[in-house]
């Protein structure tokens, strides 16, 4: 058996009780005491992950933007310096090589943030498309420890470890020369919950201290460490694609209901001949949420039927802890996609019936002032 | 004779006369974590020992349960549909999840008694 890899926190995890797991190679917690528990420390108060396992890839050079411009769909040309942009980054054939983020930490010196698991995909794929730009790739995923801070309180919370003024620091903005709890650090008003909160990148000798001290600050307003379960649960409910669910290799940003983050209007991009026939031409199927009005729990890979015909399958699904129901977002014939549909999931050969429903499932205000 | 007998799929069996209270162990609940719902069998199914009863299914997973004796199904705890949390608080009381009248009783013969599952659950965890 392979060695799993460790985070520079993995220690703190084993010592509060966590129970690791291996998560694409890389031993995490699934949770530490209740997945319930954690989830609603995140919605009601807040949580702290350690997302450690994420990969980093550092762009430089004067052709940066260009070429960030030629890797992803979304238009990113606007793009002010400390801002952020989520996108889609495309093969050819319109489906998916990783969904990103894309920091602009200075001029020209960019971060993508790519999912643990694909972080060497995408680095072979960004590299072998380089060819012509004036830019440096570099894989900084080794020298970069990241901790997630989620919920109502997790402003309050950091403000108290820093001399930064978070209130400035606008949704999906960045202070990349930031110092939390003493420590130099990158940190950004982004996260993976559906509620506000921090992402902190930090030197992975650093990560510890962060982790306690923040932990420790934040025990009287009911902060608590929180896995992968709540991480999962959390995302879902806010409808957040997670990569080889919703969208993936095989399941393209329109059909995954990313048409938002595809802008086919901007410049030349890998990708725009498919994506902009699958848009003329129509999709085959798409992403929907669904409600399982009768008994039991929808779950990734169960049919979805409509009149007794299999019309799709789920990408994921549970039982919604905020709303105590199963829920699930399925990629089903698009014919059948519209709000108030009458489907049906075979669960356990039974047909259980099911509605489909508007996504996000749970919205909350962000701050974006 | 009400003792307790124990399956490698870590359901317990409790006999009294000829009906069998069956459950998931507390090591089963302590791995599943929270769960939300449970799927009873229905009143007058006939299963078989080693099939599946039952389904027990936490935030991140559905598990099967299954029969570790042959018979009728003559009740199902019905409490575990407003409360599948019910499981987690008292997996091994309470949380009952139906019970059987067995076909043939000598099927508990080949269960573990306590001690020999705790002795099964240390070396499976190994």
């Amino acid at each position: 058996m392979l060695e799993l890899r460790k985070t520079p926190l993995y220690e703190a995890h084993v010592e509060a009780g966590g129970r690791t797991v291996d998560f694409g190679g890389w031993a995490l917690p699934v949770q530490y005491t209740s997945i319930l528990e954690e989830h609603r420390a995140v919605r009601e108060r807040a949580g702290l992950f350690d997302v450690s396992h994420m990969g980093e890839i550092h762009l430089t050079g004067p052709d940066a933007m260009a070429f960030i411009q030629h890797l992803v769909t979304n238009d990113c040309s606007k793009m002010r310096v400390h801002q952020i942009v989520y996108s889609p980054m495309c093969y050819p054939d319109g489906g998916v090589v990783d969904d990103i983020l894309i920091y602009r930490v200075c001029e020209n010196d960019y971060w993508l943030v790519v999912n643990a698991s694909n972080t060497d995909k995408d680095y072979d794929w960004i590299t072998r498309n380089a060819s012509g730009y004036d830019v440096t790739v570099r894989n900084i995923s080794p020298q970069v420890a990241q901790i997630a801070i989620q919920g109502p309180a997790a402003q309050t919370i950091l403000q108290r470890n820093t001399a930064c003024d978070l209130g400035s620091v606008k949704f999906f903005w960045c202070l990349p020369e930031a110092t939390i709890a003493g420590r130099e650090c990158l940190v950004s008003r982004t996260g993976y919950t559906g509620e506000d909160g921090f992402e902190i990148y930090c030197k992975p000798e650093d990560a510890r201290h962060i982790w306690d001290t923040l932990l420790e600050s934040g025990k009287g307003d009911g902060l608590i460490p929180a896995g992968l379960g709540a991480r999962d649960s959390l995302r879902f409910e806010a409808a957040l694609p997670l990569y080889g669910h919703e969208i993936s290799q095989d399941i393209s940003p329109l059909q995954g209901n990313l048409g938002f983050f595809v802008k086919l209007g901007k410049s030349d991009f890998i990708g725009r001949e498919a994506l902009a026939a699958q848009k003329q031409q129509g999709l085959p199927s798409r992403v929907a949420g669904l409600e399982l009005t009768g008994r039991g729990v929808p779950r990734e890979g169960y049919p979805v039927m409509a009149a007794g015909q299999e019309i799709g399958r789920i990408t994921s699904g549970m039982f919604s802890p905020t709303f105590s129901k199963g829920l699930a977002m399925a990629l089903i014939s698009t014919e059948h996609t519209q709000v108030g549909a009458e489907l049906a999931i075979d669960i356990r050969g039974k047909a259980v019936p099911a509605t489909v429903v508007k996504t996000p499932f749970y919205k909350k205000a962000y701050r974006k002032e | 004779m009400s003792a307790v007998k124990y399956t490698r799929d870590h359901e317990w069996v409790k006999v009294e006369g000829n009906i069998a209270t069956v459950g998931i162990t507390d090591f089963a609940v302590q791995e599943l974590g929270d769960l939300v719902y449970v799927e009873l069998p229905v009143i007058g199914d006939e299963v078989r020992a080693g099939e599946r009863l039952a389904a027990v299914e936490s935030v991140k997973a559905a598990s099967d349960v299954f029969a570790p004796v042959s018979g009728e199904v003559v009740e199902a705890n019905e409490a575990l549909d407003d409360d599948a949390g019910l499981l987690n608080e008292s997996p091994m009381d309470e949380g009952w999840i139906a019970r059987v009248e067995m076909s043939d009783p000598k099927e508990l013969d080949a269960l573990m008694d306590r001690t020999e599952y705790d002795e099964f659950v240390k070396e499976a965890s190994h």
